[in-house]
């Protein structure tokens, strides 16, 4: 750009120039928006991560306004929620919006993980993508767990006291973690001015940093498709993939559909069930937190019982938090273990339909098993189904290589 | 121009300048890292608590704070003493071999100072839940023998607070520093001097 100081004066191109000469707008928006080609044959499943999305800026939106009434002190932090709920104009939409929206940032995640199962989007070379998104994964994870210890309900003591002692399980420097992480001999007032901190600084920060990184990656090798083929390698005349239509304004268009539709899904839980009979927000937790009493029965939210079933499939603390901690890294290694050249699920064979479909069956049943009481029928059954969600992982390697796929399409295909 | 380069003088100095900057970032790190340490109120509100005893009847127990967590009191009757022995082969750790979870002068048949006053954390040494305590004895209680059970994961253990085996709690439950300040008083979190 040579040019900016010799069109001192008289500028041609108005303002979008005047402004591209010193930030590449038009540029950003060409590369990631209206020239950023991605398949023509986006089914339902492409719609989560855009969802992902909404749902963040949701979280962060909302978030803002509670913490402007919510306090950060054993003392007072029940008592602030209820304020909140009460007294605050519109603070129970507010909160309600916010604490739905855990639930459901949670819900279009693992809908969002699925899809890369289905399509193999973790496959080479989407493997960062992979890798970052499970971060992000951490992250939400860390977010929403930091998150529930704040309003100091008696789910809120407990869970994080169960959570926070899993670390005590290392052997030699876990109590020195535990420690430090409390940052007292037990969760106190000083445990819930750190996970306030965590929750409305630090990790948010991290959330979107990964989610910008996760996006650059995504746009840099381009989206897969549901025929887990390359869409550019067929390019028309003009550079442009002959499967590909820009994502704006072809795919925003009809992400936008998806977003209202999801919107009166979600307003629907917000007004009418905003704790969902127990699963969004436990009822144990309309009580304030007391450290001299454990509730009957302890269950994490939804979303952490499938981990949490694993945990205790394991009579044994140092092994159950090992293998809980192995079911929460394994899918990282994803595109390592899956040796099939085959992306898509449409062009796999029988042996990955099966192992995906017992796989999903494991991991829906073990979040079940997550919420009910300790009793030997349903530790066995966490058993056999851990035993299945770890067998998809560590098995990988071999039955990918086994399983005799289809040959797959040059261009993209329409089904329906 | 390139020739004119020193590379041994150029990597030295790459080298020693990343050694200095980390070394320098170590440092600073220790302030931000030794700020999540317990601070000073914290310890200090985590200083012994006096507990009168007197009138705790047999077969009674009194759940008290120290350092935020439940100690349990239990005066225990005959009934419970005599009991203590019949578990032996149900446990885990009868003879109180894991030197952590209590003081010396607690590991014996009954894990206390005097065998009537059991005094123990109130924390299950699975992932911290509070057990509650199972008095009701017999073929059909929860606990045959009674002593405390563990509704988060099902975590067994004695009226001596000895675990039992096949439970996901690893070891005894801890029995606090304490001594007897007189015969109906106990402080508990401190034990210098003699008991």
């Amino acid at each position: 750009m040579a040019g900016v100081e010799a069109e001192v004066g008289v500028e041609k191109g108005g303002f979008m120039k005047w402004i591209d000469d010193r930030f590449p707008f038009t540029e950003t928006m060409k590369a990631h928006a209206t020239e950023y080609y991605a398949s023509k044959n986006f089914n339902i499943w492409y719609v989560f991560g855009v969802l992902a999305m909404v749902v963040l800026v949701m979280q962060v939106f909302t978030g803002i306004f509670l913490t402007m009434n919510y306090k950060p002190s054993a003392m007072e932090a029940f008592a602030s929620v209820e304020y909140i709920m009460r007294d605050v104009e519109w603070g129970w939409l507010i909160r309600y919006m916010h604490s739905t929206g855990a639930s459901f940032i949670f819900i279009v995640v693992y809908l969002h993980m699925f899809r890369g199962l289905l399509y193999g989007s973790y496959q080479k070379p989407r493997e960062l993508i992979w890798v970052i998104g499970m971060m992000i994964f951490f992250v939400l994870f860390a977010s929403a767990f930091s998150g529930y210890l704040l309003p100091w309900g008696q789910m809120s003591y407990w869970g994080a006291q169960v959570i926070i002692s899993l670390f005590g399980a290392i052997p030699g420097i876990g109590e020195a973690i535990v420690e430090i992480i409390r940052g007292d001999y037990s969760i106190s007032d000083i445990t819930l001015n750190r996970f306030f901190a965590l929750h409305v600084i630090a990790l948010p920060l991290a959330l979107v940093a990964l989610v910008f990184v996760h996006i650059v990656a995504l746009h840099h090798v381009g989206s897969n498709n549901p025929d887990g083929i390359e869409i550019k390698d067929h390019k028309g005349p003009d550079g442009v993939p002959l499967d590909g239509v820009a994502f704006h304004p072809y795919h925003t268009s009809k992400d936008l559909v998806y977003i209202i539709l999801f919107l009166i899904v979600f307003s629907f839980v917000v007004f009418f069930a905003p704790d969902m009979g127990g699963y969004f927000l436990e009822h144990a937790n309309f009580e304030p937190a007391n450290m001299k009493a454990t509730p009957e029965h302890i269950a994490p939210v939804w979303y952490f019982t499938p981990f949490y079933a694993i945990l205790r499939a394991v009579p044994d603390k140092l092994w159950g938090a090992a293998m809980m901690a192995a079911a929460v890294l394994l899918p990282v290694f994803l595109p390592w273990l899956d040796r099939s050249r085959v992306r898509s699920i449409r062009y796999r064979g029988w042996i990955y339909k099966l192992a995906l479909t017992l796989f999903a069956i494991s991991f829906l049943t073990l979040g079940w098993l997550g919420m009910q009481p300790v009793e030997a029928i349903y530790v066995l059954m966490a058993r056999i189904f851990s035993a299945i969600y770890f067998g998809f992982f560590l098995l990988m390697p071999y039955y990918t290589a086994l399983d005799k796929t289809k040959p797959v399409p040059d261009r993209v295909v329409y089904h329906g | 121009m390139t020739d004119d380069v020193d590379r041994n003088r150029r990597h030295f100095l790459s080298v020693a300048t990343a050694v200095t900057g980390i070394v320098g970032i170590g440092a600073a790190s220790i302030p931000f890292l030794a700020s999540l340490k317990p601070s000073a109120r914290a310890q200090a509100l985590g200083a012994p608590v006096e507990v009168p005893i007197g009138s705790l009847e047999p077969g009674e127990m009194i759940r008290v704070m120290w350092r935020g967590r439940v100690v349990f009191v239990v005066r225990r009757d005959e009934g419970m003493l005599q009991r203590l022995p019949l578990t032996r082969e149900l446990l885990a750790d009868p003879d109180s071999e894991v030197v952590e979870q209590q003081p010396v002068y607690a590991a014996n048949e009954t894990r206390s100072v005097k065998p009537e006053f059991l005094v123990i954390e109130g924390s299950c040494t699975h992932l911290g839940c509070a057990p509650l305590p199972e008095f009701e004895v017999g073929p059909d209680a929860m606990l045959e023998y009674g002593g405390f059970f563990c509704p988060c994961h099902g975590s067994k253990f004695d009226f001596a607070g000895r675990v039992y085996k096949g439970v996901p709690a690893p070891t005894n439950l801890r029995v606090p520093p304490h001594r007897f300040v007189r015969d109906d008083l106990i402080m508990i979190g401190i034990d210098s001097g003699v008991t």
